[in-house]
């Protein structure tokens, strides 16, 4: 199909290349690659828009979503989500795992999976991985910032981890025991970082071998050809040309991937993918902007809305202004905004007003509490009587970014502000690049009064929110600095600890309460869906809201 | 002429030395830094100092810079922390230079082989329409934005007709080996030839959008520079003494005329490496000025390093061989 049309510039071009000799040969191989045997229908290659580009291929060291899409196809986890949810499912594990004290898990394992390299997936190899996590270097410690985030430190310091050993029972069962209980684990495993990685492969290639070298680390060359389970595997990640092509495993345990190849063409910027996509050089994209959406549509294109798994907020910080040590002020702000306005003119379609830190696809999500009604005559109120009815707000937004869960931060601070100089706060505009001086704006000992950011869910669990945001004594929230912040964070711990599912979401829906009447560390604002679009010929692609789309099920028809 | 060389590229040397200084300084003082851009909105105080300590950017800024002077004088350019991490600096850049090469020369050969002729011809046409229609079009060209006049390439020519591709450096589909990383030249000395023409297929929009600012410039100096020349005594000397006007326009008038053009060209070339961050983001075509971008909201300080530090080397010697240029058109600057 793509032939050159004109001989003129190719006979000149031909002779250059005889001036230059036979120096170099074609790597091509006779029959153009696709496959052509095989009984596994034949479902072309699909090309996907990517945002960015993928830091390395071996997701253990990985921290972002543009990595983890690609490492999802070639990677599973002893549980995933169910497509379409954020619902933790069995993955490699045959069945969801089970635990009398919550501290010694019981996996029984699929049989029958093979490695892409031919190594048997069992007890031993699941083993293999938890010890390869665990046995971490220096370097290779602060690399893995997933396992630092979820299971703390590593067997350099094993008495503070929340991993504690991994035994396996028989080929097809192992227990995995953790050092206290909590509702991370296990739906932690559905993390992409932890999908299951060949052994042979990963000794072989001297996986954990990261070196710090001057102020970087130096990944071994199996971060660039890892091993999985999953549908794909890597074929090549031509840099130079900024595609990564993954192809089927034909040898997969599932349900073969119908593609024959998938692959994700890095295109960052936005408007150059909508073109590309126009142009029908690529068969679908990921984030297309809000105000395209519309656009998308009327092209034929398919739109397909992940379900929100993000919350936007309004953080606080008492000990940069002390006025907002005052409850009542805090209320005045939360009864200032007015949610439902600037979630219909300034988010996309499917966004919802929050009404509690979580979007309500999570666990423990308190039904009851209702978003704050917008009262500004209350407000203004409020601060009268705490004496702050002219009061001064450092309040911060970011620039040269954009979010999943806020599409367009200027526009969402230009409407929140509004809403506070009309109860008569005076707000004092602080713009900052995102890794330009906002990020380090937040932090502990950070410089805002207020400023808006969110977070994206990596797994179903109250604790994911909420206890990111106010566990930790150094928090973003500067909660330790108000009287109930110790008690919200014991709270927070207990109900973590909880195992039985029911009681645990009983008692986040307590704390969500309390944090809604009592404490109001901040302003829940929104949640919104990031979306992605595809070309009318693409089917079976489901979105997911954890960005977690297997291109195993697409199917393409040219 | 050697001498003259050899001083200039222990003046680059100098350079470079106080510049690699002055850049490890002032991008660590920037805002923001690698940790931020690496953990996002998940940084906790206890993440963030471990990985700030791991990465030895606690350490003052002295002993970093001369631990950096070291491993820089044994060729350790470093390892990149964003745009591709645990890769050397170096090879990234390596990877890169090819696409933004191939791209400059383009678009100065565009340039140039456009400009000449046509700011020529409106010189010799003073105050004719195609004169005038020439000095609009360079003002044109200057003053529209590049993301904007690849809005209406692309537009017409991708989308509108498909005559050519929307961004990139060649379509996925197309199975091509790499050999110098210089696809169109890869596709010729492999001989495959869709491969080949496929590329150069996608060099043609970020080269014209590239080359407007070149053209404009270098246009709008030929006209002015020969428009000069067409009044000087020599001229009217070689006139006089019945020289045809073959030998008067090319010998006399061209020949002097394009002094301060390749001046002009040189000064181009430098500052097509600014052009080719716009146009490459906007192309999505892999080069060092894309990347150049996305390493500085990374705070990716290695790659930043060696990218600016290529670019101020090619600085000089771009001049270099301006200069040299020079000698050769002007025959009293060889003596000096």
């Amino acid at each position: 199909m793509r032939q050159f049309r004109k001989a003129a510039p190719v006979a000149l071009l031909a002779v250059a290349s005889l001036a230059l000799g036979a120096c170099a040969q074609s790597d091509r191989t006779d029959g153009g690659g696709s496959g052509s045997s095989g009984a596994a229908a034949s479902g072309g290659t699909m090309t996907f828009g990517a945002a960015g580009a993928p830091k390395l291929f071996d997701p253990y060291y990985a921290t972002d979503g543009e990595t983890f899409r690609i490492t999802r196809q070639m990677f599973e986890g002893l549980l995933t989500d169910k497509p379409g949810t954020a619902e933790v499912v069995p993955g490699l594990a045959a069945e969801m795992p089970t635990s009398d004290d919550g501290k010694v898990w019981t996996f029984k394992l699929r049989t029958g999976v093979k490695f892409t390299d031919g190594t048997d997936f069992n007890a031993d190899a699941v083993c293999k991985n938890f010890t390869r996590m665990f046995d971490q270097n220096k370097a290779g410690e602060s690399a893995a910032q997933y396992w630092t985030y979820t299971m703390g430190t590593f067997k350099s310091d094993a008495a503070t981890s929340l991993y504690k050993g991994c035994e396996a029972v028989d080929p097809a069962t192992v227990k995995i025991s953790v050092n206290t209980t909590t509702s991370k684990f296990p739906v932690m495993l559905s993390l992409a970082s932890f999908g299951m990685q060949s052994p042979t492969a990963m000794d072989k290639g001297d996986a954990n071998n990261v070196k710090a070298q001057g102020d970087g680390f130096i990944f071994p060359p199996y971060a660039q050809a890892p091993v999985g389970t999953g549908p794909f595997k890597l074929e090549k990640y031509d840099e130079a040309n900024k595609t990564v092509t993954l192809v089927r495993n034909d040898t997969y345990w599932g349900e073969k991937a119908k593609l024959d190849k998938l692959i994700f063409k890095i295109i960052p910027d936005e408007s150059t993918r909508r073109q590309e996509l126009q142009a029908g050089s690529i068969d679908g994209y990921d984030l297309p902007n809000p105000v395209d959406w519309k656009g998308l549509k009327d092209d034929g294109d398919q739109l397909l809305i992940r379900p929100a798994f993000n919350i936007l907020y309004m953080g606080l910080n008492p000990e940069k202004n002390p006025k907002l040590k005052d409850l009542r002020v805090r209320q005045a702000l939360d009864m200032a905004i007015n949610r439902e306005q600037m979630v219909k003119t300034q988010l996309p379609e499917g966004a919802t007003a929050a009404s509690q830190f979580m979007p309500d696809t999570v666990k423990g999500y308190n039904t009851n509490i209702k978003v704050t009604a917008y009262d500004p005559t209350k407000a203004k109120s409020l601060l009268k009587a705490a004496g702050a009815s002219n009061m001064t707000l450092n309040f911060a937004y970011p620039t040269e970014v954009t979010r999943p869960y806020m599409p367009n931060p200027q526009k969402i601070f230009e409407a929140l502000r509004a809403n506070l100089e009309a109860v008569g706060i005076k707000v004092n505009v602080i713009a900052k690049p995102w890794n330009g001086g906002y990020l380090d704006g937040i932090s502990p000992n950070g410089a805002f009064d207020a400023w808006i950011i969110g977070w994206t869910g990596d797994y179903d669990a109250a604790d994911n929110f909420l206890g990111t945001f106010f566990t930790s004594p150094k928090n973003d929230f500067h909660t330790f600095s108000m009287p109930w912040g110790k008690t919200l964070s014991a709270s927070l711990t207990a109900a973590d600890a909880i195992v039985d599912q029911d009681q645990r979401d009983a008692a986040y829906e307590k704390i969500a309460t309390q944090i809604n009447d009592e404490y109001i560390p901040g302003l829940p604002l929104s949640s919104s869906p990031p979306a992605l679009v595809v070309g009318p010929n693409v089917k079976g692609l489901v979105a997911s809201p954890l960005t977690a789309e297997d291109f195993s099920t697409v199917t393409i028809s040219k | 002429m050697l001498r003259f060389v050899l001083r200039r590229l222990l003046q680059m040397v100098g350079v470079v030395i106080v510049l690699s200084f002055l850049l490890f300084v002032w991008l660590r003082s920037l805002p923001g830094g690698t940790v931020s851009a690496i953990l996002g909105e998940r940084a906790t105080p206890q993440t963030r100092a471990a990985l700030t300590k791991a990465l030895g950017l606690d350490q003052p800024i002295w002993v970093q810079y001369g631990s950096y002077a070291k491993r820089l004088l044994s060729g350790d350019f470093g390892v990149s922390t964003g745009v591709l991490p645990g890769t050397d600096a170096l090879d990234i850049f390596l990877t890169r230079f090819p696409a933004t090469l191939e791209l400059s020369i383009l678009a100065i050969l565009l340039a140039v082989s456009a400009a000449i002729p046509l700011g020529y011809l409106a010189a010799r046409r003073r105050a004719t329409w195609f004169d005038n229609t020439s000095i609009l079009v360079s003002l044109v060209g200057v003053a529209v934005p590049v993301f904007f006049l690849a809005f209406l390439l692309k537009y017409y020519f991708a989308i509108e007709h498909n005559w050519l591709p929307v961004s990139g450096r060649q379509s996925s589909g197309v199975d091509a080996t790499r050999v110098t990383g210089f696809f169109v030249l890869d596709g010729i000395i492999t001989q495959e030839w869709d491969a080949a023409w496929d590329a150069f297929k996608h060099l043609i929009l970020p080269a014209i959008a590239l080359a407007t600012i070149p053209f404009a410039v270098i246009f709008r100096i030929t006209r002015a520079s020969v428009l000069d020349v067409m009044e000087e005594d020599f001229v009217r000397t070689a006139r006089s003494k019945g020289l045809t006007q073959r030998v008067i326009r090319g010998r006399h008038i061209l020949r002097n005329a394009l002094l301060p053009v390749v001046t002009i060209i040189g000064l181009q070339v430098g500052g097509l490496f600014a052009g080719a961050v716009l146009t490459e983001t906007v192309f999505n075509f892999g080069g060092v000025g894309e990347t150049l971008a996305t390493a500085f909201t990374l705070r990716d300080y290695s790659v930043l390093q060696v990218i600016i530090l290529a670019a101020a080397i090619t600085y000089v010697i771009v001049n270099l061989l301006v200069d040299i240029a020079y000698a050769i058109i002007d025959p009293r600057i060889r003596t000096r």
